[in-house]
């Protein structure tokens, strides 16, 4: 089995592993008094130091969640109702054309429930938000934006996004910026002090650690309306028991990875490029997307014209070679991606789409068992093209 | 190396059995799960969806350990299959769209996708087989006459016969039933569908309103000339419908009316009594030999309808026209509909009703 499929889920590390393991036979409410659960607690609150100190931020700052997706579910809604509480006026909120769903779609919930007015950040043809676009968004009204959201890294073409430079630009509108950063964590180097971000979404089982676990990294100042209410564990921001053994497992993760990540991403980047090396030389016609220079060291990613995304899938998935259209949907219906529709790709080029993204498990051999097929299956594809239908 | 078949899986009973013992039989065995039909999206707008019907054919392929993959031929099908049904029913004519959808998606569309991508065949869980013989492969109606589907695969050719597997001709429902709940198959319990997918709640009348709009023209007595009534449009009304006419007038003895034919150009609906419903000649283009082709004239049984009977009939083919002459009592045809020919269990091939006479 090849598995390049990392940036959907990679294996857990073993440290992960042996944290979880540690905790998994464990009695323990983290909200309990009793010695059990201030044990259980222990183990919770030096997660939240690790994770914090993997991530430049103050252990304060890290809200758990449920996983990514509940991450930037609180940081949109929580963000844009806290603004609205204090300011009716701020109702606009400045969202990338590239954002996963997780982020785009709770935007555009609240513009179709909540009163926002949605604005989608153009890109240019590497999927980049440039700083003048964001700037001009801002100077259409100074005054009325909620909340800018753009994702530090992307799932499907790999582009790293200017993240520094756009979040001074919202400080100077004085607005709060929140980034999705899960493909970043362990791959880049991610310090939310230094990023100037006010919140940042990770993830746990993108970095090796257990799934179904993600934090929310929110400034202390900053007030979030909170999405589940209950027993109000983290922060009053966010309610839930506190889930002991996943949080020491993404703990475990998020402090491997960050440690290991140089090494480990020279190891991933040099990987990509052999295999955008073979491809671009055994498959001329080949379309390479996303920034060739800032991009996440695993993720390579191509449209191969005159074939359909799917196809390519199926027939790679036969010689158990596992890799991605682009972002997974529940019901496996191809859609054609809207990440590539806004760096400016037709339909076509969108649906004949193949994201390989390596990880820490990935090897030199890997590339090889890819190299072994794609060019056959690229062609057979070719032929299937579109279901053909007679007049 | 075992030959690689699409088993086509709706999520029904049926094609869930039908894989299961492409399964058993050795073959190399992909399920897909043909999307239909676009659902429209949540928020995001991303047309996707979570169908009970696509996560039902999903379990089954768990169970067999067969991949399992979703194909997307939503814009085939509103093309060929629901535009050509509209389409049908301005002009005048009663099509059958499960006939259409096996010509040109799950046996052309489909198939040619499959066979282009390296697979040898496409299976599906329809009651008919395939028998093979010496001039090549031949379709025969099932053993179960009740559940017998040969009528709406009477649109393929042998080339595509060919390259078609069909794993339950030789069994009954009900046999097909206890088989899928001695392989603990989810689906087994699953109520049979009977209405056209794309009207789910079996209102032709009002999905045909909601595309075609308001038509009204009058209801004529076929018998007097005499105007009975109106109706919204003549693509409410089919040859030999009995249903839906509201009409203010009773004939004298009180006997129902029919549909004996309908005016597209005049917008007029004609009824009448159920003898005016005989058909004695029917004239038919589209035509498609399911085996070898026959001589020009020959001595066969029709079926016009999905189960209705098998009549005894004489046919004549030139040119891609067929004349078929019925020996035994039809009751009510409407242009459209399919016409198979039969030759005992075996489909000789099938065309399209273009008109229907009365000697």
């Amino acid at each position: 089995m090849t598995y390049l499929d990392h940036a959907a889920t990679t294996p857990m590390l073993v440290e992960s592993i042996a944290a979880m393991n540690a905790e998994l036979a464990q009695v323990g409410n983290p909200s309990s008094l009793h010695a059990s659960g201030r044990r259980a607690r222990k183990v919770v609150e030096e997660s939240r130091e690790l994770i914090a100190a993997a991530l430049g931020a103050r252990p304060i700052e890290i809200i758990f969640t449920g996983g990514g997706t509940e991450a930037n579910n609180l940081a949109v809604k929580g963000l844009f109702w806290s603004a609205q509480a204090k300011d009716k006026k701020k109702n606009r909120i400045l969202v990338s054309a590239v954002e996963h769903h997780a982020v785009l779609d709770p935007v555009l919930w609240l513009g179709e429930h909540e009163g926002a007015i949605v604005e989608i950040l153009p890109v240019d043809t590497q999927g980049r938000v440039l700083p003048e676009t964001l700037r001009k968004a801002f100077e259409k009204n100074p005054h009325d934006v909620a909340l800018v959201t753009v994702m530090w890294a992307n799932n499907e073409v790999g582009t790293v996004q200017p993240i520094e430079e756009l979040v001074k630009i919202a400080h100077e509108f004085k607005t709060h910026f929140h980034s999705d950063a899960v493909q970043a964590v362990g791959c880049l180097e991610v310090h939310f002090q230094n990023s100037g971000l006010d919140a940042m979404t990770v993830s746990g089982h993108k970095v090796g650690g257990p799934q179904g676990i993600g934090a929310l990294v929110v400034k202390r100042d900053i007030e979030l309306t909170p999405l589940l209410h209950g027993g109000g564990q983290e922060r009053d921001v966010r309610s839930g028991t506190l889930a002991a053994p996943s949080i020491a497992g993404f703990a475990a993760a998020v402090s491997t990875a960050v440690v290991q990540r140089t090494s480990r991403a020279n190891r991933m980047t040099s990987l990509r490029n052999d295999l955008i090396k073979r491809v671009q030389e055994q498959v001329p016609d080949v379309v390479f997307n996303g920034d060739p220079e800032n991009r996440l060291p695993g993720n390579a990613h191509f449209s191969f014209k005159g074939c359909e995304g799917d196809a390519l899938l199926m027939l790679l998935d036969a010689q158990g070679i596992e890799c991605s259209t682009g972002s997974a949907c529940s019901a496996g219906i191809p859609q054609p991606s809207h990440v590539l529709l806004a760096m400016g790709r037709d339909e076509v080029t969108a649906r004949a789409s193949l994201r390989f993204s390596f990880g820490s498990t990935s090897t030199p051999d890997d590339v090889d068992a890819v190299m072994q097929v794609l060019p056959a299956i690229v062609e057979r594809a070719k032929r299937a093209g579109k279901p053909a239908v007679k007049k | 190396m075992s030959k690689r078949v699409v088993a086509a899986m709706s999520g029904g009973v049926d094609s869930s059995v039908a894989a299961a013992r492409l399964v058993d039989q050795g073959y190399d065995v992909v399920g897909i799960h043909l999307a239909l039909a676009k659902v429209k999206g949540h928020a995001g707008g991303k047309g996707c969806c979570t169908l009970d019907d696509a996560r039902d054919a999903r379990r089954v392929a768990d169970r067999l350990g067969i991949p399992f993959y979703i194909w997307d031929v939503s814009e085939e099908f509103q093309r060929e299959v629901i535009e050509n049904f509209i389409a049908e029913y301005a002009e005048g004519r009663t099509p059958n769209p499960c006939v259409r959808c096996n010509e040109k998606i799950k046996f052309q569309a489909v198939l040619e996708r499959s066979l282009a991508l390296g697979f040898d065949a496409v299976a599906t869980g329809h009651y008919a087989q395939i028998v093979e013989t010496e001039s090549g492969p031949t379709l025969h109606r099932a053993i179960d006459d009740k559940k017998d589907q040969s009528y709406v695969l009477s649109v393929l050719n042998q080339e595509q016969l060919s390259h078609t597997i069909l794993p339950l001709g030789n069994s009954t429902k009900p046999e097909i039933r206890k088989e899928a709940e001695e392989r603990g198959l989810i689906t087994a319990s699953k109520p049979d569908s009977h209405d056209i997918c794309f009207i789910p709640d079996g209102d032709t009348a009002g999905f045909l309103h909601n595309k075609l709009g308001q038509d009204p023209g009058k209801i004529v007595d076929a018998e007097t000339g005499e105007e009975i009534g109106k109706h919204n449009g003549v693509f409410e009304f089919t040859v030999g419908q009995r249903k839906g006419l509201k009409l203010g007038k009773p004939r004298d003895d009180r006997s129902p009316r029919y549909v004996v034919g309908t005016d597209i150009k005049s917008k007029t609906v004609l009824v009448g009594i159920p003898t005016m419903l005989r058909v004695d000649v029917v004239t038919a283009t589209n035509l498609i030999w399911c085996g070898p082709i026959p001589a020009s004239q020959f001595e066969c049984s029709a079926q016009v309808r999905a189960h209705s009977a098998d009549l005894k009939a004489k046919a004549f083919h030139k040119d891609g026209n067929l004349t078929v002459e019925f020996l035994e009592p039809l009751q009510g045809l409407a242009p459209g509909q399919t016409i198979a020919l039969y030759d005992n269990t075996r489909v000789i091939g099938s065309g399209t009703v273009v008109t229907t006479t009365r000697s």
